[in-house]
Formats: structure tokens, C-alpha cells, sequence
């Protein structure tokens, strides 16, 4: 099918994408790599009367390193998270999980802001900048505000962000020292949505896990914090048993619901058998 | 209302007037006749529109065309002027990699791409690289081969 008209306009800046928001009253759609919102328009699920292409604003653009950590510029495509230098350096799990996501062209065009806004349960990165403690840099008619990625996703395709308000950029913290990361995903095929997927980051303290951070992705309505498994690791050596207790503690935390493709036992057990692989990983990199 | 929109397809300067509702594939296609990009699925899954634009493969039904204001846009119709896939159709050809031909331009967008990064991938890498790329005729094998061999052929040149 092919979209209903709608208008379009090319942001220069920032003033200039919030003024159009303002003009538009609330009739109007950013546009960042479109590559959700152009099928949605298509299969006419949305009908905005004015589409504001962000995808073209300096302000937006960018991975830069500074003292309070990785800059990443919202209209970023995953492409970048995937070849960056710097995202490799610090955000690994950032460039790990943006290899799941998707298929290589939609990594062209599709950018980190987009997915992040839109929230799809099913998606990567809202799970890997919960884990990683990130905060949401947003530009809105009321001026800038931050966010932390915890209080971001509300619910199904559903943030904090405010009707007009943009996404600028993602700030990422310096890793904790010691700090250990690792993504994995189920998926039936590579670049599929994942059956379950998961984001780790465990920060050893005085040979014990001192924080730890899971975060899952595909087995709720946002990103979910898994905070009964992450209970059962603070404290405890990281050995065979401590795994054992986090992954069964996972069942407190996640309640799929049944699906079409899979029972919600299925999905409950690979979220397990996942996090116990993560763990090991991480293990056998455990100083 | 249409707006004006300037690019250059296949290296050649094109200025037409567009809906912002049109994708860069319904334009190429039904503005500039250039029907070697093709539409399957139009929501990003099957990989028959691919097209380069400013040299990187990207969904011509996932990209308005308003959006390519400025850019450059190479179609499989450009790659085949150009001689520089000669190498890839004859494997494509040679090996019976296409029946219906209908996922062929897809293929050869991200077949290129691919090859262009410089190393000679295997077969794991090809089959990663094709999985935005659907074919329901070939069963895929024969393409990941005329891959293989371009590369090999590449890579020893
Ligand atoms: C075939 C296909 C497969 C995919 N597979 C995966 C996958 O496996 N995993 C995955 O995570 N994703 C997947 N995606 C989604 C993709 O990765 C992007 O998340 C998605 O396209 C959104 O990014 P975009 O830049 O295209 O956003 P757009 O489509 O431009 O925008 C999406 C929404 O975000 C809003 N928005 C965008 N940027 C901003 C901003 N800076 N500030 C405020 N609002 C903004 C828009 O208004 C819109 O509501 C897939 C997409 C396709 C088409
Ligand atoms: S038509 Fe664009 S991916 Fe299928
Ligand atoms: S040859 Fe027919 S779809 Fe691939």
C-alpha cells in the first residue's frame, strides 16, 4: 500500500524542528531514518499532516568522547554504533548488540535516536543503555532536560519524552572500573527480532560482584530490568552457584505472555539459558 | 503538494518535482523509468528495492525520495553501465543464481557492497550479509556461490 499525503519539511535546527512541532498543533511526525515510520505510513496506521525530516541537524549528529562520557548523536545509524572507534572502545556492548539489529542496509539509514524513541519492546539498544546506566540528552519547547535511560521507557512503544520534545543525544558513563559487559541474543535468524535477548554489566568490588546490571529485551512491553536475578549476584562470587540463583530468580522477574510463535514456558526458559550464558562469559573474563 | 527535488541518479544531474509521499523507489521507477529497482514487500524485509545512495545500499521503499535531496543514487541500471558487477552477473549468470530474476538487483546491491569492503568473505559472511535479501525461486545456494567465486576471482586479482 502506499502512504496518504502528508507534508513534509526539512529541520535546519534545532529551533527550527521545535517551531514547526509548535506551528503543527500536533499534527505533525520527526522524521529521523524514517525506517519505521515510512511502513507505518504505508501500511496507514499513522496519518500525520506534516512529517519534520530531523535526520539533517549538526545538533543531532556525532559520537564524541568527553569527561562524562560517550556522546552519541540521536540521528547516529547503527552502522556507525557497529564501525565506531570510539563506540568500540567505550560502548562495546553498544557496537555487540548493533550486529543483531536489523540487516546491513537498514543499519545505513536506520539511526540509534529512532529506536530508542520508538520503543519497540523487541529492540536492542533500549535494553543495552538501561544496563549501561546511559542518560537521555532532550531538547523540547521547554527548553533541555536529561533523562535517565532507567525512567525512559514507560511502556509499550511508549517514553518519556512529551508531545514536540527530541531526542539529541544518548550520554553513555566512563565504564566503572573493572567493569565487565556482555549481549546475547535468541533469534531464529540473524538480524530477526529476537525470541529473548539480554544486556549484562557486572562491576566487581573487592572480589565480589559489587553492582550488576540485566536488562532484558524481547520478554515484556519495555526493556526489563531483571532485579531479582541482579539481587542473587550483588555480594556473591561470581561462580557456578551464584549463576544458578540468578537465572532461576529470573522467573520473579520476567511474565511473558503467550504468543503466537512462543509459548510463554519457552520464552521464560531461554531467558534463563540465556542469562546463565552470559554469566559464564563474563566469568571467563573475571579477573 | 509536489516539491522540488535535485539529485543525481546513475551520475547524471535529475531535477522533477515529487510528492513527499513517494518513496526513492516510486520515483525511480514511475518518474525516472529506471524499473531495475524493484518493489516486493515495501516494508523493509524483502531487500528488492535496494539502491546505493551516496554509495551505501539502503531500502528505496523505506527512504522518501525528498529525503535523497542532494544525494547520489546508483541503481542497479548504473552498477551494469558502469561494468563494475560485470564480473558478478557473469558468475550470477554462469551458475543459474537467478530464475525469475525478481530479487536480482537486491542481490547484486548487497553482493557489491559487500565485496567492496576489501575482504574476501566466507561463506557464513555472505549468507549474514544476504539475510535482508529475500529469493523465493533459488533457494539461495547458487548465489552465495557466484559470491564466493567473485570474491575469490577479487581477491586473487
Ligand atoms: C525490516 C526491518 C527490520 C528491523 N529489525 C530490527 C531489529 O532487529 N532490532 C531493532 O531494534 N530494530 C529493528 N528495526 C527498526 C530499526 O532499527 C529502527 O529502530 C527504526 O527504523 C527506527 O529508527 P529510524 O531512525 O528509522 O526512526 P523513524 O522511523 O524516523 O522514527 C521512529 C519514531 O521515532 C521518532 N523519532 C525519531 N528520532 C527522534 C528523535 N531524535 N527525537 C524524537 N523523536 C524521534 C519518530 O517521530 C517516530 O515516531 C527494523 C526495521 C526494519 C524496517
Ligand atoms: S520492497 Fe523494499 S525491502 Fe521489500
Ligand atoms: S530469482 Fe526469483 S526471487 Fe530470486
Amino acid at each position: 500500500m502506499k502512504a496518504p499525503p502528508f507534508a513534509y519539511r526539512l529541520a535546519e535546527d534545532l529551533p527550527q524542528a521545535l517551531d514547526l512541532y509548535a506551528r503543527s498543533a500536533g499534527d505533525a511526525v520527526y522524521l529521523a531514518g524514517g525506517h519505521s515510520i515510512v511502513p507505518s505510513l504505508s501500511l496507514r496506521l499513522q496519518a500525520p499532516a506534516l512529517l519534520i525530516d530531523i535526520s539533517r541537524i549538526a545538533a543531532l549528529a556525532g559520537v564524541s568522547l568527553g569527561p562524562e562520557g560517550l556522546r552519541i548523536g540521536a540521528t547516529t545509524p547503527h552502522a556507525v554504533l557497529l564501525e565506531d572507534p570510539l563506540v568500540a572502545t567505550h560502548a562495546p556492548l553498544l557496537a555487540e548488540a548493533a550486529r543483531h539489529v536489523a540487516h546491513p542496509a537498514i543499519r545505513n539509514r536506520a539511526t540509534f535516536g529512532g529506536n530508542l524513541v520508538l520503543a519497540d519492546p523487541a529492540s536492542e539498544f533500549p535494553a543495552v543503555v538501561r544496563a549501561l546506566r546511559a542518560e537521555l540528552e532532550v531538547e523540547g519547547p521547554e527548553g533541555a532536560r536529561q533523562i535517565a535511560a532507567e525512567d525512559f521507557f514507560l511502556d509499550l512503544y511508549t517514553t518519556a519524552l512529551q508531545p514536540g520534545e527530541i531526542l539529541r543525544a544518548v550520554l553513555i558513563p566512563p565504564p566503572a572500573p573493572g567493569q565487565l559487559v556482555a549481549f546475547a541474543e535468541l533469534a531464529r535468524r540473524q538480524g530477526d527480532f529476537a525470541m529473548v535477548g539480554a544486556a549484562v554489566r557486572l562491576v566487581p568490588k573487592a572480589g565480589v560482584i559489587g553492582t550488576a546490571d540485566i536488562v532484558f529485551h524481547s520478554v515484556g512491553l519495555t526493556p526489563m530490568r531483571a532485579v531479582a536475578a541482579e539481587a542473587a549476584l550483588i555480594g556473591q562470587a561470581l561462580d557456578a552457584a551464584t549463576i544458578a540463583a540468578a537465572c532461576a530468580a529470573v522467573a520473579q522477574d520476567l511474565q511473558p505472555g503467550d504468543d503466537p510463535v512462543l509459548p510463554a514456558a519457552t520464552r521464560l526458559h531461554l531467558a534463563g539459558v540465556l542469562l546463565g550464558r552470559l554469566l559464564r562469559r563474563v566469568q571467563g573474563e573475571w579477573a | 503538494m509536489k516539491q522540488a527535488l535535485e539529485l543525481q541518479v546513475n551520475g547524471e544531474a535529475v531535477a522533477l518535482m515529487v510528492e513527499p509521499r513517494q518513496t526513492l523507489a516510486d520515483v525511480l521507477r514511475d518518474s525516472l523509468r529506471l524499473t531495475g529497482t524493484h518493489l516486493g514487500c515495501e516494508m523493509g524485509v524483502c531487500g528488492a528495492c535496494l539502491v546505493l545512495l551516496d554509495g551505501k545500499p539502503v531500502h528505496g521503499c523505506l527512504t522518501l525520495a525528498v529525503q535523497a535531496q542532494g544525494c547520489a543514487v546508483t541503481t542497479v541500471e548504473g552498477l551494469d553501465a558502469s561494468g563494475e558487477i560485470a564480473d558478478l552477473q557473469a558468475e550470477f549468470h554462469a551458475r543459474n543464481a537467478l530464475q525469475c530474476g525478481y530479487c536480482t538487483p537486491g542481490m547484486l546491491m548487497t553482493a557489491q557492497a559487500l565485496l567492496k569492503r576489501g575482504a574476501v568473505p566466507d561463506r557464513a559472511e555472505i549468507r549474514e550479509a544476504l539475510s535482508g535479501n529475500f529469493c523465493r525461486c533459488t533457494g539461495y545456494e547458487a548465489i552465495v556461490d557466484a559470491i564466493a567465486a567473485t570474491a575469490a576471482k577479487r581477491g586473487a586479482a
